[in-house]
C-alpha cells in the first residue's frame, strides 16, 4: 500500500487530507474535549487566589462595640472587615424627624422602623459609604456638615443623607446600608 | 520567513485585517503551513515546551506578585502567607519554583540537543546566540527569584554571587556596593531583585520572538544535518504533525512537573531555605540550586578568586563563540563517529562537575574539580576544532526523505504537483 | 537510531543533574543518619491521623511551647480540614486559655484579652534577646516549618530513589530521632552547663535538654479509663513531630489528592494525544511504520 502510493508528495497527501470527513472521528473529538476540560480545571486555582484569603476571613471575624461613650446627637466612626461603620446616638427630634417622612416619597422608600432594631432607636448603625460611589460623608465627627436633612453630606457628588441614613437628595441611588449586627446588652452591639 | 507565504485569507474581514496588519497571516506561515523537516525526533519538541514553561512561569509569577511582600522583614512570612492561607497559593507558589527547575531540565536538554545535532553550526550562529543569551537571562532571573523567599539560602546565595563581582580589581567593591545599594545584601537588594525578577521574564519573552523568528528563517536543523532539499518530500506542514507531536511532548513533561509539584514539591529545594534569612549566620554548605552547580563547580576550581569568575564566565562565553570553533562541515553527530564520543564524554564531565559543585570545596573534589573543568573546555577549544580537520564523517544521506524512507524514496523519487511551494530559497 | 539513545542519555543527564546533584547540600547530616519512621503521611496518598495531631498540639501546648514559638500557625488552622479538625467551639477555648496583646484602645495603651481563632499562637519570648538570655544563649527555633527546614543527606544512591519512592520525611524523621536520640555521652566526652549528647545532632552536641519523658503528658482515655496510645516519650515524640510536620504543610492532604487527580488526568490526555498523534503522522502516504517519528 505504501508502496502504490510512492508518487504523491507529502504536501500533497496532506491536502487532500483536509476534506477527509474520518478528520473529526471520535479520537480527535475525545482529545480536543480533553484539553479543554484541563484547561477549564486548570482556571480554577487561578480564579480562587483571587478572593480573600483565609486570614483576612478570619480577622473579618465579628467585632463588639460599647456605645456607653457614644453621646446623644454624637456619632463615632469604627471599621469592620475594612469598611467604615458609623454609629449615631440620635436625639429625640432626630428620630421623630426621620419618623414622619412620607415614605412612599423617597427615592428609597424605608420607614425608619426598617433602619433601627426596635426599642433601639436612638442609634443608628450604617456603613460610612455613600452608595453612590463610596466616598465617606460627612457629618459623624463634631462640626461637620450634615447635609440639608440633618443626616449626612457626601462632598464627593452633593448626596444628602437624613437620619435614618436615607437618600434624599443627590446622585446616590440607595439608602446609606446597615451592616449586620446585634444588640448584647442597652450599651453594647456586635457588629459582623 | 522560509518560502513565500501561501497564506491566502478566505473571509472578508480576514481579507481587510490581512491588508492592515497581516497578524494572521504571520501565524499562519509560522504555525501552520510553516514546513518542518519529517524526520525530527522528541529532542526537537523541547522549544515548544520552553515557551509553554516561559508562560507557565510568567502566569504563576504574576499570581505570587499580587500576594507577596518585598520586604526584608516581610518576605518570609508573605510567602508563608502564600503557602498557608491564599486559596491554592501552595499550588502556585509550588508550580513556580519547581517549574523554574524544570525550565532549566527543557533548557539543557535542548542545548544538548543542539550540541549533538550540530543546530548551532551556519546558516544558524545568530539563532545559537539568541539562544546563549535566553540562557543567561533565565539564569539571572532564576538567580534572583530564589533570593526573594528570603530564607537562608536566598540571603547567602545572593551574598555569594554579588560577591563575585568583587573579584573585578578598582570597579569590583563599587560594582557591588551598587548591585546591593547598600554595605550588605539586605532590604533595598531584595527590592531591588524583586523589580528585576519581574522584568526580566518578558525580556526572555522578547528574546525568544527573536530566537524563533530566526528559526524561522533558517529553518529547522534536523536529526541528519541534511538541509531540506525539497519542501515537498521533506518536509510536513508545522501544523498538525508538528503540532500534535509538541502537545503531546508538552503533557508528558506536565506529567513529570506535575509529579514533582504534587509529590515531592521540596525534592529540588534546600531545607535551609525554611529558615529565615539570618545575617549573623551561614549554612554550613551554601549550594546553588542545581542548575548552578556545574559553573558553581569551575569558579571553585581556581584558587584564584579573579580567576575563578573569569574562568565561570568564559565557560558560557565559549558557547557564543561555538558556531566557529567547530570546524566539521557535517553537522550531526550521528555521522561523526569521533565527535560523537567526545559528545558523551562532554555530557559525563557536565554531571560530573554539577556534582562536584555540590561537594565542599575540598581535597580530592578540588582537584577532580579542575580535572573536568580542564575537559569541559577541552571539548569546546580542542576537540571540535581538530576534530573537524581530521574526522572521517560516515555517509549522509542524500536527503531528509531517503534517510526516512529508504534509498528508493529519496533520491530519485518524482517530483510532481505542490511545485510551487517545493523549492527552497534561503535554506544554507 | 541516535536519537533514542541521545533522549535516554539526555533524560538520565537531566535526572543526574536534578537530583544528584542537590541531595547533598542537604546539610543537617548527622554521625547516625535517622531511621525512616513509618508515618502516617508517608507516600502519595499519605495523610494525617487527626487523633494524633490533636495529641501533638497537645504536647506542644504542655511542653515545646515553654521555648518555642509557632509564630507561623494561627489558632484557626488547628479546625481547617487537613489538619487536627478540632471543632469551631474547642479552638474557640484553645484560643481563649492564652492571653493576646492588642490594642491601643482610645487610651493608647496596649491592652491583654482572651485569644481568637484568628490569633497566632502567641510566642514565649518577645524577641531573640530575650530568648537567648532564658536559655542559656542558645535560641529555641520557631517551629513553624521547621519540619522542612531540616533533613540530612540521604547519599547515592538513595536520593536518586527517592524520587521514585516519594520519600519527603527526612525532617520528620531527623526531628523524631532527635527528640529520642539523647544518650549519655562516651567516656572521656566532658559535657559543659547546658549542652546534652544526643546520636543525631550533627555534632552530637545539642543545648536542648530531653524534655519528653513517660507519663509527662495526659492523653486522651478511651472508653476503657486508659489511653488510648502509650503515654511514652517516644509516642509523645512521634506525635509531636505529626503536628511539627502538619504546621510545616497544612494543605498536604490537598496537595497529594489534587496531585493524584492531576496526573492520572494528564497521563490519559497523554495517551490520547500519543494515539492521535500516531494516526495524523499515519496519513502520510509514504509513512514509514518504523520511522523516526
Amino acid at each position: 500500500m505504501i508502496d502504490n502510493r510512492r508518487g504523491r508528495t507529502v504536501a500533497e497527501a496532506n491536502a487532500t487530507q483536509a476534506g477527509d470527513p474520518t478528520r473529526r472521528d471520535m479520537l480527535f473529538l475525545a482529545t480536543g474535549a480533553m484539553g479543554a476540560v484541563g484547561v477549564a480545571a486548570l482556571a480554577v486555582p487561578f480564579v480562587r487566589q483571587l478572593a480573600p484569603n483565609a486570614q483576612t476571613v478570619a480577622a473579618g471575624a465579628p467585632i463588639e462595640v460599647d456605645l456607653t461613650p457614644v453621646a446623644e446627637g454624637q456619632g463615632i466612626k469604627l471599621f469592620w472587615r475594612g469598611k467604615l461603620v458609623f454609629v449615631r446616638h440620635r436625639t429625640k427630634a432626630e428620630i421623630d424627624e426621620a419618623a414622619k417622612v412620607t415614605v412612599a416619597s423617597l427615592p428609597d422608600p424605608q420607614p425608619d422602623s426598617a433602619r433601627v432594631k426596635p426599642g433601639k432607636e436612638q442609634f443608628l448603625v450604617v456603613y460610612g459609604i455613600c452608595t453612590h460611589l463610596g466616598c465617606v460623608p460627612m457629618g459623624t465627627a463634631p462640626g461637620e456638615g450634615r447635609g440639608d436633612f440633618n443626616g449626612w453630606f457626601c462632598p464627593c457628588h452633593g448626596s444628602h443623607y437624613d437620619t435614618a441614613g436615607r437618600i434624599r437628595k443627590g446622585p446616590a441611588p440607595k439608602n446609606l446600608e446597615i451592616p449586620p449586627y446585634a444588640f448584647l446588652s442597652d450599651s453594647k452591639i456586635r457588629i459582623g | 520567513m522560509s518560502g513565500q507565504s501561501t497564506y491566502v485569507p478566505k473571509w472578508g474581514i480576514a481579507k481587510w485585517m490581512d491588508s492592515r496588519l497581516p497578524l494572521p497571516r504571520l501565524v499562519y506561515d509560522s504555525f501552520i503551513a510553516y514546513p518542518t523537516p519529517r524526520n525530527l525526533n522528541y529532542m526537537w519538541t523541547f522549544g515548544g515546551i520552553l515557551s509553554l514553561m516561559l508562560v507557565v512561569q510568567i502566569v504563576t509569577g504574576v499570581v505570587l506578585a499580587m500576594h507577596y511582600t518585598p520586604n526584608a522583614t516581610m518576605a518570609f512570612n508573605s510567602v508563608e502567607s502564600i503557602m498557608r492561607d491564599v486559596e491554592y497559593g501552595w499550588l502556585m507558589r509550588y508550580l513556580h519554583s519547581n517549574g523554574a527547575s524544570f525550565f532549566f531540565i527543557a533548557v539543557y536538554l535542548h542545548m544538548f540537543r543542539s550540541l549533538y545535532y550540530g543546530s548551532y553550526k551556519a546558516p544558524r550562529e545568530v539563532l545559537w546566540i539568541l539562544g546563549v543569551i535566553l540562557f543567561l537571562l533565565m539564569m539571572a532571573t532564576a538567580f534572583m527569584g530564589y533570593v526573594l523567599p528570603w530564607g537562608q539560602m536566598s540571603f547567602w546565595g545572593a551574598t555569594v554571587i554579588t560577591n563575585l563581582f568583587s573579584a573585578f580589581p578598582i570597579v569590583g567593591e563599587t560594582i557591588v556596593t551598587f548591585l546591593w545599594g547598600g554595605y550588605s545584601v539586605d532590604n533595598p537588594t531584595l527590592n531591588r531583585f524583586f523589580s528585576l525578577h519581574f522584568l526580566l521574564p518578558f525580556m526572555i519573552a522578547g528574546v525568544t520572538i527573536l530566537h524563533v523568528w530566526a528559526l524561522h528563517v533558517t529553518g529547522q536543523n534536523n536529526p541528519t544535518g541534511v538541509e531540506v532539499k525539497s519542501y515537498a518530500k521533506d518536509t510536513v506542514p508545522f501544523t498538525p504533525y508538528a503540532t500534535v507531536k509538541d502537545s503531546f511532548a508538552m503533557v508528558a513533561f506536565l506529567a513529570v512537573y506535575a509529579y514533582f509539584v504534587f509529590y515531592i514539591p521540596n525534592y529540588l529545594g534546600h531545607a535551609d531555605n525554611y529558615i529565615q534569612a539570618n545575617p549573623a549566620v551561614t549554612p554550613a554548605h551554601i549550594v546553588p540550586e542545581w542548575y548552578f552547580l556545574p559553573f558553581y563547580a569551575i569558579l571553585r576550581a581556581v584558587p584564584d578568586k579573579l580567576g575563578g569568575v573569569l574562568l565561570m564566565f568564559a565557560a558560557i562565553a565559549v558557547l557564543a563563540i561555538l558556531p566557529w570553533l567547530d570546524t566539521s562541515k557535517v553537522r550531526s553527530m550521528s555521522y561523526r563517529p569521533l565527535a560523537r564520543q567526545c559528545f558523551w564524554a562532554f555530557c559525563v564531565t557536565s554531571v560530573m562537575l554539577g556534582w562536584l559543585g555540590s561537594r565542599p570545596a575540598e581535597g580530592i573534589y578540588v582537584t577532580l574539580s579542575q580535572v573536568f573543568t580542564a575537559l569541559y573546555f577541552a571539548y569546546f577549544l580542542i576537540a571540535l576544532p581538530l576534530l573537524g580537520l581530521f574526522e572521517t564523517p560516515k555517509k549522509l544521506p542524500g536527503s531528509i526523505a531517503e534517510s526516512v524512507l529508504g534509498k528508493s524514496a529519496g533520491g530519485s523519487g518524482a517530483m510532481v504537483g505542490a511545485a510551487a511551494a517545493s523549492e527552497p530559497n534561503t535554506k544554507g | 537510531m541516535n536519537f533514542l539513545r541521545t533522549t535516554l542519555a539526555a533524560a538520565a543527564l537531566a535526572l543526574a543533574s536534578a537530583g544528584v546533584l542537590i541531595a547533598p547540600a542537604h546539610a543537617a547530616g548527622g554521625e547516625t543518619k535517622p531511621p525512616a519512621y513509618d508515618w502516617t503521611f508517608n507516600g502519595p496518598f499519605g495523610t494525617f491521623d487527626r487523633a494524633q495531631l490533636q495529641r501533638g498540639y497537645k504536647v506542644y501546648r504542655e511542653v515545646c511551647s515553654a521555648c518555642h514559638a509557632m509564630s507561623l500557625v494561627r489558632f484557626r488552622n488547628l479546625s481547617q480540614p487537613g489538619g487536627p479538625e478540632f471543632s469551631e467551639a474547642q479552638i474557640r477555648a484553645l484560643a481563649a486559655e492564652f492571653k493576646i496583646q492588642d490594642g491601643p484602645n482610645e487610651q493608647g495603651e496596649m491592652f491583654e484579652r482572651p485569644g481568637r481563632p484568628a490569633d497566632a499562637f502567641p510566642k514565649p519570648f518577645p524577641n531573640e534577646q530575650a530568648a537567648r538570655a532564658a536559655n542559656n544563649g542558645a535560641y529555641p527555633y520557631d517551629l513553624s516549618v521547621m519540619a522542612k527546614a531540616r533533613n540530612y543527606e540521604r547519599g547515592f544512591p538513595l536520593f536518586l530513589l527517592d524520587i521514585l519512592t516519594q520519600y519527603q520525611e527526612g525532617g520528620p524523621d531527623y526531628i523524631k530521632a532527635l527528640l529520642t536520640g539523647y544518650e549519655d555521652p562516651p567516656a572521656g566526652v566532658e559535657l559543659q552547663p547546658g549542652q546534652n549528647w544526643n546520636k543525631y545532632k550533627p555534632g552530637n552536641i545539642f543545648s536542648m535538654p530531653n524534655v519528653l519523658n513517660d507519663g509527662q503528658v495526659e492523653y486522651p482515655k478511651g472508653v476503657d479509663g486508659k489511653p488510648q496510645v502509650p503515654e511514652t516519650a517516644r509516642q509523645y515524640a512521634a506525635d509531636v513531630t505529626t503536628f511539627l510536620m502538619w504546621a510545616a504543610e497544612p494543605h498536604m492532604e490537598a496537595r497529594k489528592r489534587i496531585g493524584f487527580q492531576t496526573l492520572v488526568f494528564l497521563i490519559l490526555f497523554a495517551g490520547l494525544l500519543y494515539f492521535t498523534k500516531k494516526k495524523i503522522w499515519g496519513r502520510l502516504p509514504d509513512h514509514a511504520p518504523s520511522g523516526a517519528h
